[in-house]
């Protein structure tokens, strides 16, 4: 038996072979037994490719912990492999020495041809470099459920499990999470129950009694704080977040989406849950969704879209729209790898510049981004929260990593939640006073006046408006001072967020700064560098437009800044003219998330030059 | 509609303190102060009227209105215009649009939110050009039309916005002219009194950039040869003696005058509530000089609204799934 503190583990193998069942097996299986845990599916590249082929190869990672896990990890520890082309496609990610499970029926000559090979991988010692576990899953599977009468088909969905038992044994991970599963889905089908159960158990049988000699592997539980948990990926925290922001808000919440992926499974997933005052509406395109959204807060609800990059671009025409008439609405862009259609099931950090400065004329609007999967519930409630205290629309940037990883989350009870109650404008006085529909607040923001409202009846729109009535005005003087009050209100937000806070040393050397998606990366990267003794702070910006007042202070406490991201240095690019330093950008565009080693390697450079 | 309500308002009651800007002499003038008449004897209390418009001469009406308005982007009514239902179905909802903004670049919008059958009352003010970028050509210009950015005449094939509208399901489908008030306020009463998506093409007079392309049908000598006035249930007739009518030859209308072995029987009627539209479909492709073209409601039949249709939809919903469960999800553990 070896000890880890943490092992990243993918299971590959075709459509067929069912891995994101067993990757999500082994996730809830790992978060319940008291590990942290980030997975990430890899979904194959296209929807149907040929079985056997590499581009139908499709993976789930789990990385899980006894210390927190900011990352579904890199390198691998374990490889789970169910034909010859899902070990081609991964087996470059596993450590030398890593655990390598394949089912050795799959590796007949048609297959490993198939895949590219020009001999059986699994033989002539070509996998010396690895610790090898052959299993005959094909075989061992059929004849775990050979009392048990089932279809062929049916047969072959069980050797998921038999797989999952496998990985159970190497992990000492239990079976009870799976079992009630198994008893639960297939409530209907009890000669699966019976099938699936068997399978599972022998398979974990032939760990134990194979693979002994070699011994498994234990990963102790972490010490998580108190309370209720649960495995979440990006996308269910940002559709918890809008259910929650209608709750606490008490607004219907109007959702209006064109299936862009990955914003497809945002809609899907509000649709799946269908909440009472809730209305999901699949738009005929991007921008008839923010429409959709803007025309719904106009009406008093909470105006909301879900789209990527080409999706904003489209809207940008109408957020002018929403940042001159000044409606509360929010848009939430789970960036992929542009430009254009680019490469829609990758990752990319790309439309930050896009979201600050995307729109004609000046046109001033609040950024977020969340900084993990889980985040995204927080970051729903704080956009929408200040989409109506400012009466702006509101961009979030998540993107496709976030989107599908998942990690563990402590879920908040209702008390727990933010206050939101919203009060829309009512008349004032005894009406003999024209209502200003332009009127500031102390937050300079317009008030929310609501067809149906006896008394402010006003015409809102896409026009210049003129100081307080709100008429349409092209006085010169008055568009100046327009501009200025739509860019101050914005700025002004800064006077209420959080100051950005530093992890490491106050002053230094060097500070990695980031937002987004890259949180768990830099984080991780600034922690083995500083355990190295290397004097690096890491700092991540949740809100990008405005910035926290603090952030230029920050940025000159150190020497050096390094700004990691997954485009071509834009926020690097905002922070050096916003703050006047010399901040530096570390720029992959691959499509994935940074290696730990890609910015170590940099920090290196950076501190010991 | 009915007369025994008393009106709430009156016209001047619905009038805005700001200053009218169309050109002297528009059409829209006429389309402005009808509407305001037809509002005002609806019942419906002026902040539940809601105005929403898209760009152009025609995007400006709902600043001369007391009541609600939002003055959105370039084609984009439609779609603000349902959100807004979404949000608040009790509140009657008129679009204004011209034929630029419906049809350049509103057309996708305007047809999903025909198909849906979103309860608003949808007006096209039709003036076959676009007056406020000055004059250039429009989707409903006449092949042949010269304008700034047609010198030579236009090229391209016309759109009908009335074919349009009925290929997208609307289930309300008109056409009116501006200065006949009376059939106009006729017309805008029964599209305020539909449930659906009611739609209805204006043809409107641009003094400037158009003026007097339809003459034809408002010119009092000539008119009853040009247009057919279409009432449900009657024969399609028309002609100052109403002994010219139209008949089907085939699938193709032709037009007939009786006598002569012809008779009132061979005249078409009109059926506006026919089950499928290809009747009102076929009337709405009628264009002079070779046909006389119709005024009035091509089709007026009932199907659930979009807002009817969402409600039952999210009563079907799972209302025992609280958030309190959501969050939860369905596997999460205690740490004591
Ligand atoms: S340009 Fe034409 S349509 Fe526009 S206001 Fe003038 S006359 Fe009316």
């Amino acid at each position: 038996m070896q000890e880890r503190d943490s092992v990243a583990i993918r299971f590959a193998g075709d459509a067929a072979d069912g891995m994101p069942f067993v990757g999500a097996q082994f996730t809830a299986t790992s978060a319940i037994h008291g590990n942290t845990v980030c997975t990430l599916p890899d979904p194959p590249a296209e929807i149907r490719a040929p079985a056997g082929t590499l581009p139908g190869v499709s993976g789930f990672q789990v990385h899980f912990g006894k210390l927190a896990v900011h990352t579904p990890g890199e390198s691998l520890q374990a490889l789970v492999a169910m034909n010859p082309a899902s070990l081609k496609a991964n087996l470059f990610d596993l450590e030398p020495g890593g655990l390598l499970i394949v089912n050795s029926d799959a590796f007949c000559a048609e297959e490993w041809e198939k895949a590219g090979y020009v001999a059986n991988p699994l033989e002539n010692g070509l996998m010396q470099g690895y610790r090898l576990v052959a299993v005959p899953m094909d075989q061992l599977n059929r004849e775990a459920v050979a009392r048990v009468k089932l279809s062929s088909r049916e047969v072959e969905r069980c050797k998921s499990c038999f797989a999952l038992g496998v990985a159970f044994w190497f992990y000492e991970r239990p079976l009870e999470t799976t079992l009630a599963w198994i008893h639960d889905t297939y409530a209907k089908n009890p000669p699966m129950i019976e099938a699936s159960t068997r399978t599972l158990k022998t398979g974990y049988q032939y760990g134990e009694t194979c693979s002994a000699p070699l011994g498994h592997y234990r990963v102790g539980k972490a010490e998580n704080s108190a309370g209720r948990f649960r495995q979440i990926t990006g996308t269910k925290a940002l559709a918890l977040g809008l259910l929650a922001a209608a709750q606490q808000t008490n607004l219907p919440l109007v959702f209006a989406s064109f299936p862009l992926p990955p914003a497809n499974e945002l809609l899907h997933q509000l649709c799946e849950w269908k909440q009472p005052g809730v209305k999901v509406i699949q738009a005929e395109d991007d921008l008839a969704a923010l429409n959709l959204a803007l025309g719904a807060s106009f009406g008093g609800a909470l105006g909301v879209t879900a789209t990527t990059g080409p999706g904003l671009a489209l809207q940008s025409e109408t957020l002018g729209l929403a940042v001159i008439s000044e409606l509360p609405c929010v848009v939430i862009d789970l960036q992929r790898a542009g430009p254009s259609a680019g490469m829609p099931t990758k990752s990319e950090q790309a439309d930050l510049l896009q979201a600050l400065h995307g729109r004609n004329g000046e046109c001033p609007l609040i950024v977020l981004a969340p900084a993990t999967p889980a985040d995204g519930f927080a970051i729903v409630l704080e956009a929408v929260r200040l989409a109506i205290r400012y009466m702006t629309p509101v961009i979030v940037l998540s993107d496709t990593f976030l989107a599908q990883s998942a990690e563990t989350w402590r879920v908040p009870s209702l008390q727990e939640l933010p206050e939101m109650g919203v009060t829309h404008a009512v008349p004032t006085g005894n009406g003999s006073s024209a209502f200003l529909p332009y009127e500031r607040d102390t937050h300079l923001a317009r008030p929310w006046a609501v067809p149906g409202t006896a008394g402010l009846e006003h015409c809102t729109g896409g026009l210049e408006k003129e100081e307080r009535t709100g008429n349409v005005s092209y006085d010169p003087l008055n568009h100046q001072r327009m501009v200025a009050m739509r860019a101050r209100k914005i700025a002004g937000v800064a006077d209420e967020l959080p100051p950005l806070e530093v992890q490491g040393p106050a002053h230094g050397e060097l500070l990695v700064i980031g937002w987004g998606s890259t949180f768990g990366a830099i984080r991780t990267a600034t922690e083995r560098c500083r355990s190295k003794g290397l004097a690096v702070a890491s700092a991540h910006l949740r809100h990008l437009n405005p910035l926290p007042q603090n952030v230029g202070a920050i940025l000159r406490c150190y020497r050096r800044v390094l700004v990691p991201e997954l485009n071509a240095g834009q926020l690097c690019s905002v922070l050096r003219s916003a703050y006047l330093i010399d901040a530096i950008s570390l720029s992959q565009l691959q499509g994935q998330p940074f290696l730990l080693s890609e910015i170590e390697r940099k920090i290196e450079e950076l501190v010991i030059s | 509609m009915s007369t025994n309500v008393l009106p709430l308002l009156t016209p001047s009651d619905l009038t805005s303190d700001r200053e009218v800007r169309w050109c002297p002499g528009c059409g829209d003038f006429s389309i402005l102060s009808q509407l305001k008449k037809v509002l005002a004897v609806l019942g419906v209390p002026r902040e539940n009227l809601v105005f929403i418009s898209g760009l152009g001469c025609a995007g400006r009406l709902p600043y001369y209105l007391s009541t609600y308005g939002f003055h959105g982007s370039y084609g984009r009514a439609p779609a603000l215009a349902t959100g807004l239902k979404l949000a608040n179905p009790d509140l009657q909802v008129w679009v204004v649009t011209g034929d630029g903004d419906a049809l350049s670049a509103g057309a996708g919008h305007l047809i999903h939110a025909l198909r849906r059958n979103v309860d608003l009352k949808i007006l096209l003010f039709n003036n076959e050009v676009f007056g406020l970028t000055k004059g250039q050509t429009s989707p409903t210009a006449r092949a042949g039309t010269c304008t700034k950015s047609t010198p030579e005449g236009s090229v391209e094939a016309s759109l009908r916005p009335l074919s349009i509208a009925l290929a997208a399901e609307a289930t309300f489908v008109a056409r009116t002219i501006d200065v006949d008030v009376n059939h106009m306020s006729e017309v805008l009463e029964k599209a305020a009194a539909h449930r659906g998506s009611a739609f209805v093409e204006i043809y409107q007079n641009c003094k400037i950039f158009n003026d007097g392309v339809f003459d034809y049908a408002t010119d009092a000598t000539i008119k009853a040869d040009t247009v057919i006035y279409l009432e449900h249930g009657r024969p399609l007739l028309f002609g100052k003696d109403r002994n010219q009518g139209l008949r089907l030859n085939g699938f193709e209308p032709e037009v007939v005058t009786l006598g002569h072995g012809i008779r009132i029987d061979d005249v078409l009627i009109h059926d506006e509530k026919a089950s499928e539209p290809t009747l009102a479909f076929l009337l709405s492709r009628l264009i002079g000089p070779q046909f006389p073209e119709c005024l009035g409601v091509f089709r007026s039949v009932q199907r659930p609204t979009h807002a009817e249709l969402l409600d039952e939809s999210f009563r079907l919903g799972d209302p025992a799934r609280k958030l309190e469960s959501l969050l939860a999800g369905d596997e999460s553990w205690v740490v004591a």
